[in-house]
């Protein structure tokens, strides 16, 4: 699609591009080529010269058990996250759905946690669940679980779900608000007339025409487990214990701070430009973005 | 019609109050915490209940900081985050508006390409770039100042989108009107276009400048002063010590500072909010 009306000018367009191309030719496309070439690349000990080498960084990546268990665990927690995000706003979101009373207020009383930074999410919920401060820990030991999410890994990685998930609730409700509200009154009465009683009106009219909106949030959903979870992370566990709460983004941060391998770190940024390709990817491909409100 | 009745209505307010609790313990918490004293924290003896420090403890926080040897009060680490928030923001809008508005409305050579460059950044997010990006703002001896917090991820490939897809909706006999009157390029844009796009530009506006106050990981790696360090950077530093020594009140404290804005600009301008979230994920 094309404007008809248009301007004449030789120059100014490329003025007006000029700040825009500026940016991101020099702190994008520059550095991501830098990635790519340094991915092949290996440099000696001293830094001092570096040789050609094909695709032995990524050889040497893959072949890696803890770069292997690194994309496992980041595909486990997208997946632990979405799944138990999504059900629980869309739970909320089909109850605020209904003809009540103070909906509005509701709807602002969920809403706001889409604006706490990851990192503050990660600082709230370590020191609810904080192992011997934690005003939560206290309820949980007197279950009889032995909490420590400081030292055991599989509590950690609860944790880190746990916490990345509240803070995707108010987003996946605000989607699935909108996902319902296009739903045709029609249809639902249509459904209701011919004697479908609530639960069954929602399983075989709603949630079908909501499958578009559903899909949607998936992927929006991994990409945020992939990339936002880094600041809770970072604040709760740094990635322990051990390595049982690193994901990709959080190894390519950690590896990179211990200085070292400089192509092995190009290596494992170039993965997950190849990832965030195949997802953006997918999101223009099959979503039909169309969330009306 | 498909009428609730009135069991149901009842079950459906028991679970949205419920889903508001969970959403809110967190923070309430938080804001229970920073009003009490850190030796009762400490101990695990912490008080669901208001204490008496609320005054003592922001006082302290903005102010002073926490009593380590490198102390930053928050107030400033505030000020940073909102002059690197109001960089991105302003920043993404200007440069998008103004590369979309030469996308739609001029035909010229590589247009096209241009365009492309712009949107495939989306696929380009700073954590696949981390070090690679360290290095070019360094050498361009950017570390620790507001330039290289914000300019590195100014560009915006949604900003851009959003206003070509705007620009197309506008009908073209504006154009031709104020070319009759005699305007030019930039007098249309001007007078024309940007107050047309006025409520887009606040709608966007409102998801940035959360998106910029939020930032972790970039201002994280460049960086190192204590006196740049945004509110996000300064809370994970808080909590560095050994645990025994963390001020838990002064963290929490730094912690409510910290949601207060974006939370404040979510919940006052709640309809350009939802309208900047729908509209940027299109």
């Amino acid at each position: 699609m094309q404007k008809q009306a248009i301007f004449q000018s030789k120059l100014l367009p490329y003025a007006l591009v000029a700040p825009q191309l500026a940016i991101v030719l020099i702190f994008f496309y520059w550095p991501a080529l830098q990635a790519v070439i340094q991915s092949f690349l290996l440099q000696d000990a001293f830094g001092l010269s570096t040789t050609f080498v094909w695709f032995e960084n990524y050889v040497e990546l893959f072949s890696d058990p803890a770069y292997f268990e690194a994309i496992l665990r980041t595909f486990f927690f997208s997946f632990a996250i979405a799944v138990s995000s999504l059900s629980f706003a869309l739970l909320l979101a089909v109850m605020a759905d209904k003809p009540l009373r103070g909906v509005m207020l509701y709807r602002t009383l969920l809403i706001w946690p889409y604006a706490v930074a990851p990192p503050v999410v990660g600082v709230l919920w370590i020191f609810m669940l904080h192992p011997s401060l934690g005003v939560l820990s206290r309820y949980l030991r007197g279950l009889g679980i032995d909490w420590n999410p400081l030292l055991d890994g599989d509590q950690a990685a609860a944790l880190i779900i746990l916490a990345a998930a509240w803070k995707q609730i108010s987003y996946n409700f605000l989607f699935f608000l909108a996902g319902l509200q296009s739903i045709p009154r029609s249809v639902l009465e249509a459904a209701a007339i011919d004697g479908a009683r609530p639960m069954r009106r929602f399983w075989t009219v709603t949630f079908p025409l909501l499958s578009p909106t559903i899909f949607f949030l998936l992927v929006v959903n991994i990409v945020y487990a992939f990339f936002d979870t880094f600041g809770i992370i970072d604040t709760m566990t740094r990635g322990g214990p051990g390595k049982s709460t690193e994901t990709l983004v959080y190894k390519v941060y950690s590896d990179g701070l211990l200085g070292g391998n400089l192509g092995s770190s190009a290596a494992q940024s170039v993965v997950l430009m190849v990832m965030v390709i195949v997802l953006t990817g997918i999101q223009f491909r099959f979503v039909e973005r169309k969330v009306t409100y | 019609m498909v009428e609730e009745e009135g069991f149901r209505r009842y079950v459906a307010h028991i679970i949205l109050w419920i889903g508001i609790a969970i959403v809110a313990f967190p923070v309430y918490i938080a804001i229970i915490a920073s009003t009490q004293e850190n030796a009762l924290i400490a101990n695990g003896q912490m008080s669901l209940l208001p204490g008496g420090h609320f005054l003592q403890t922001y006082y302290q926080t903005i102010f002073v900081g926490t009593s380590g040897s490198t102390r930053e009060p928050v107030g400033n680490m505030m000020l940073n985050s909102l002059v690197m928030a109001l960089m991105i923001a302003v920043g993404k809008i200007a440069i998008s508006i103004i590369s979309a508005y030469a996308i739609v409305y001029f035909r010229f050579p590589f247009r096209m390409p241009i365009f492309w460059l712009i949107f495939i950044t989306l696929m380009l997010p700073v954590e696949v770039r981390i070090y690679p990006t360290y290095k070019i703002v360094a050498d361009l001896h950017m570390l620790d100042s507001y330039a290289g917090l914000a300019l590195p991820l100014i560009a915006s490939a949604t900003a851009t989108l959003l206003f070509r897809q705007f620009f197309m909706t506008v009908p073209d006999e504006l154009l031709e009107a104020s070319r009759i009157d005699g305007a030019g390029p930039l007098r249309f844009f001007w007078d024309t276009l940007l107050p047309l796009s006025r409520t887009n530009m606040a709608a966007l506006f409102v998801i940035l400048f959360i998106l910029g106050w939020n930032q972790y990981l970039w201002p994280l790696l460049i960086t190192t002063r204590d006196d740049m360090q945004t509110i996000q950077i300064g809370i994970r530093k808080m909590i560095t010590t050994t645990d025994a020594l963390t001020e838990w009140p002064i963290v929490m404290a730094t912690a409510v500072l910290a949601m207060l804005p974006p939370v404040f600009v979510v919940i006052v301008m709640q309809k350009l909010f939802v309208r900047g979230l729908v509209e940027t994920e299109k």
